[in-house]
């Protein structure tokens, strides 16, 4: 590697928030012209490292060499102007004007004073003929859809004519084709010299198009290599931070699924589904009384398996069956009177409501149940909430306490507890054990297993290996939202799950794994 | 141990002057005004000044229980004020046989109340319809109805600008109940009562304070969101019939052009001043109602000590101000 070849340099990078460390000692490195891949789990410091790159952050430790010129950008605008272009996962363009006007919003072409439309509309065209995009550039951004308003940011982001392009999952709203053409143009940005930092979560379009690759892992380069040096599997063990071959240490969790029997009935029975790019073909099955694990990389489509069958989000194909009948849920409401709970994955978002107290959260979706003719009977549901909070040692100063004062364990267990007091027959966890303390932690997964154990289904979603293997009596995985792999108890180990979150193909809904 | 430190913070409360303020700012400026009204003004010489007080806040009042539900929503319903003129004129072209022709007042007055509380509800409903799946934002979906409706009511009477009222409904609700409590603040008190009861005790309430707080935590908690929001909207669109009816009967009068003008700033203005955040998740209605008294009795001490309407103006706006600051969350 050439010195003078380097386009970016950041060193030891360090990035603190107030109660946590975001990077430390992170590192990067992307050549002139190169096309560079930048991978990590949820919370691996992939956004932090690209908004200290960009100005967005200031960062407290390290060294950043941008183009011969050393330190950091003041703002994403400085940053702009020395030639690195962002874009963006969620598009962050202006809906309501033109495309023009989007292209060259902030440094408008000017004749006699006055704003050069023609000549401005002349070049936008242009630019989007070079990504095979032949639209009316003079109607509102908003009037295209999703894959071609992302097409718009990227002829922004090439107009800057800039040395660096960042795209940060660029591919999650398109089709194909769509990534085919996109793929040509960063081809030509390579010739013309201009590197690309690309971040995705989907392995094949890494290897399609990527020079180099740089992991990060709880804040820190783990490896940095040429991308053909590196194989699928070794690339996701690093990420998840396992060794590859190396025997399993047991007894990292509270999970013991060897404690459970699964019974006969089939629970749940999810088959084809498909949800636009999200979910292609995903299948799962879930019997009474066991815990199925669901696995897969960030970006898989494991939630929005969760949310499909709990009747969150729609679905364009497939089949969800409960208890062996076919159903087709319009709201949660629906799928909570059939007997189905879900602990969402973002719990400030989805899970609480912060204003009211744990006594109204507790029980907001039994409140159906403790009604008669709309009035709660208050004696019952403190009764219910009494016994939760005890059985689940939920600490509180008491039931009227407002729930965004607990801490995070303990918003959780009252989430559990809201579907608990309700007996479901499904409980759907989305990341039930993430962000709490190892305490807090601990607890829930003793509870899990034994709501398994008193017969109810569990799918498991989680991110950590560790829990899905020694808690799973079954583990499915999924890839790019296809379920490649069902493992049965027996198979269940850390290289089987990560060999079929690299290599695993689509397979025939037969059951047999891979 | 867990007993001692809930009595300690159970202790922490009355101390923090702030959680005090928050709590009950709207009802220590009231107190406030009043102890400066009796040593300053001659307002609370009478009982009349008191029950005319009451009388005058009466719309106000039940539009701001209303406003409160819809404003714990995280919405706002600003079409109130024209459903008030709406209903007015309904009702007197019903029971004045204008419409229907049904000449016999005490029969048209049975008839045209419900008629003209169902439009009212009807109008909420579709405010609701508008937010939820059309998804049009309450304040742009309730303007909509804000501009048709009002337009609505001054077609009817075809530019007539008034239209003066002489009905039995008028007389008994206008009337006293024991010589000196007027009906239509026993209504406004009923409203109040069972609002302030509703909210505590239904299923319902803690629907909409959900939805509130957190609409998608709500929905995956299997809060029926869309029916909630156009219910929530149908009753505030309900008591502004209510209002307007209150409202005719107080003036003796309907002016469908003026009727309820503004009425909704007001409401909106007695829900903010009674602590009930605009941005939804939480609902006093008591709150509100000490917040509408405060604005009246501010209106009148102003008037009474023969302020220039202009520097009234300002005065109330700064007061309202100070009462918002009062009880600002502690977490700013």
């Amino acid at each position: 590697m050439q010195e003078n070849n380097l386009l970016l340099q950041m060193e030891h990078i360090t990035k603190r928030f107030p109660g946590s460390v975001a990077l430390s000692d992170a590192y990067l490195h992307v050549e002139r012209g190169e096309v560079h891949a930048l991978i990590g789990e949820n919370g691996a410091g992939k956004s932090t490292l690209i908004k200290v790159l960009t100005g967005v952050y200031h960062y407290d430790e390290g060294t950043i060499q941008f183009d011969g010129r050393v330190g950091a950008f003041q703002s994403p605008q400085q940053a702009q102007r020395q030639g690195i272009s962002t874009i963006y996962q969620e598009i962050n363009l202006v809906p309501f004007r033109s495309v023009t006007e989007n292209i060259f919003l902030g440094r408008e072409i000017f004749r006699w004073g006055l704003l050069d439309w023609r000549k401005m509309n002349a070049e936008a065209s242009a630019l989007l003929e070079r990504l095979h995009i032949s639209i009316d550039v003079t109607k509102p951004l908003n009037t295209y859809n999703t894959a071609t308003q992302q097409m718009v940011a990227i002829a922004r982001a090439i107009s800057f004519k800039s040395k660096l392009v960042i795209m940060d999952e660029p591919t999650s709203s398109l089709n194909d084709d769509e990534v085919a053409i996109l793929f040509t143009v960063i081809r030509q940005l390579k010739e013309e010299g201009v590197a690309t930092i690309f971040v995705s979560h989907r392995l094949d379009e890494l290897y399609a198009i990527c020079d180099g690759i740089t992991i990060l892992r709880d804040g820190l380069t783990v490896d940095e290599r040429p991308i053909n040096t590196i194989s699928k599997l070794e690339l996701v063990a690093k990420m998840l931070g396992k060794d590859l071959g190396s025997v399993q240490q047991s007894g990292q969790t509270s999970f013991d699924a060897s404690r459970h029997q699964a019974g006969e009935e089939v629970v749940l029975e999810v088959s084809g589904l498909r949800e636009g790019r999200k979910l292609q073909n995903a299948s799962v099955k879930v019997r009474a009384g066991e815990i199925v694990g669901l696995a897969g990389l960030l970006g898989s489509g494991r939630s929005e398996v969760a949310r499909a069958v709990f009747g969150a989000d729609h679905v364009d194909a497939g089949k969800i069956a409960i208890n062996g009948k076919e159903v087709h849920f319009r709201a949660p409401e629906d799928a909570i009177r059939a007997g189905i709970g879900l602990c969402s994955e973002d719990r400030k978002a989805d899970g609480i409501i912060p204003d009211l107290s744990v006594r109204e959260n507790l029980t907001l979706a039994a409140l159906p149940t403790l009604t008669r003719y709309g009035i709660v009977d208050r004696r019952q549901q403190e009764a219910i909430v009494d016994r939760f909070i005890q059985r689940l040692g939920i600490k509180t100063s008491g039931p009227e306490q407002k729930i965004r004062e607990l801490s995070g364990g303990n918003q959780q267990k009252v989430l559990l507890a809201r579907w608990m007091c309700l007996n479901p027959r499904l409980l759907l966890l989305d990341e039930p054990t993430r962000g709490i303390d190892v305490g807090a932690k601990s607890e829930i997964q003793k509870l899990v297993e034994e709501l398994a154990e008193s017969g109810m289904g569990v799918l498991l979603i989680s991110s950590e290996l560790e829990e899905i293997i020694e808690g799973s009596d079954h583990v499915v995985v999924l890839r790019d939202g296809i379920t490649v792999a069902e493992l049965p108890h027996k198979d269940i180990s850390q290289d089987a799950i990560m060999t079929a979150m690299a290599h695993g193909e689509g397979y025939a809904s037969t059951g047999e794994a891979l | 141990m867990m007993r001692l430190e809930q009595r300690l913070t159970a202790l922490k409360v009355p101390h923090d002057l702030r959680a005090l303020g928050q709590d009950y700012g709207a009802l220590i400026a009231l107190i406030l005004l009043i102890i400066f009204d009796v040593i300053f003004t001659k307002q609370f010489h009478s009982l009349i000044t008191v029950t005319n007080l009451l009388v005058y806040v009466t719309p106000t009042l039940i539009l701001g229980v209303g406003m409160t539900l819809v404003i714990a929503t995280g919405g706002i319903d600003i079409s109130v004020g024209s459903i008030m003129g709406l209903t007015g004129i309904l009702t007197y072209l019903i029971f004045s046989g204008k419409w229907l022709g049904i000449h016999n007042i005490v029969v048209g007055t049975i008839v045209a109340m419900p008629i003209a509380l169902v439009v009212a509800t009807l109008v909420g409903v579709f405010n609701g319809v508008l937010v939820t799946r059309f998804n049009v934002q309450p304040i742009v979906a309730t303007l909509i109805s804000l501009i048709t409706v009002r337009g609505i009511a001054e077609v009817t009477v075809n530019g007539f600008q008034f239209a003066f009222l002489s009905a039995p409904i008028v007389s008994w609700l206008s009337g006293n109940l024991f010589g000196f409590l007027p009906r239509q603040v026993i209504l406004m008190a009923v409203i109040v009562a069972i609002f302030a009861w509703l909210m505590r005790a239904t299923a319902f309430s803690r629907y909409l304070l959900s939805i509130g707080g957190n609409q998608s935590a709500a929905r995956l908690a299997g809060v029926p969101v869309t029916r909630v929001l156009i219910t929530v909207y149908a009753i505030s669109g309900l008591l502004a019939g209510i209002a307007g009816l209150a409202f005719i009967a107080f003036n003796s009068a309907a002016y469908p052009v003026t009727d309820g003008l503004g009425k909704e700033l007001d409401a909106i203005a007695a829900v903010a001043v009674g602590g009930t955040p605009l941005t939804g998740g939480r609902a006093t209605i008591l709150g509100t109602a000490i917040g509408a008294i405060f604005i009246q009795l501010l209106r009148q001490t102003v008037v009474s000590l023969n302020v220039p309407d202009d520097i009234a103006s300002v005065i109330i706006g700064v007061l309202i101000l100070l009462a918002v600051f009062l009880q600002r969350p502690s977490k700013a």
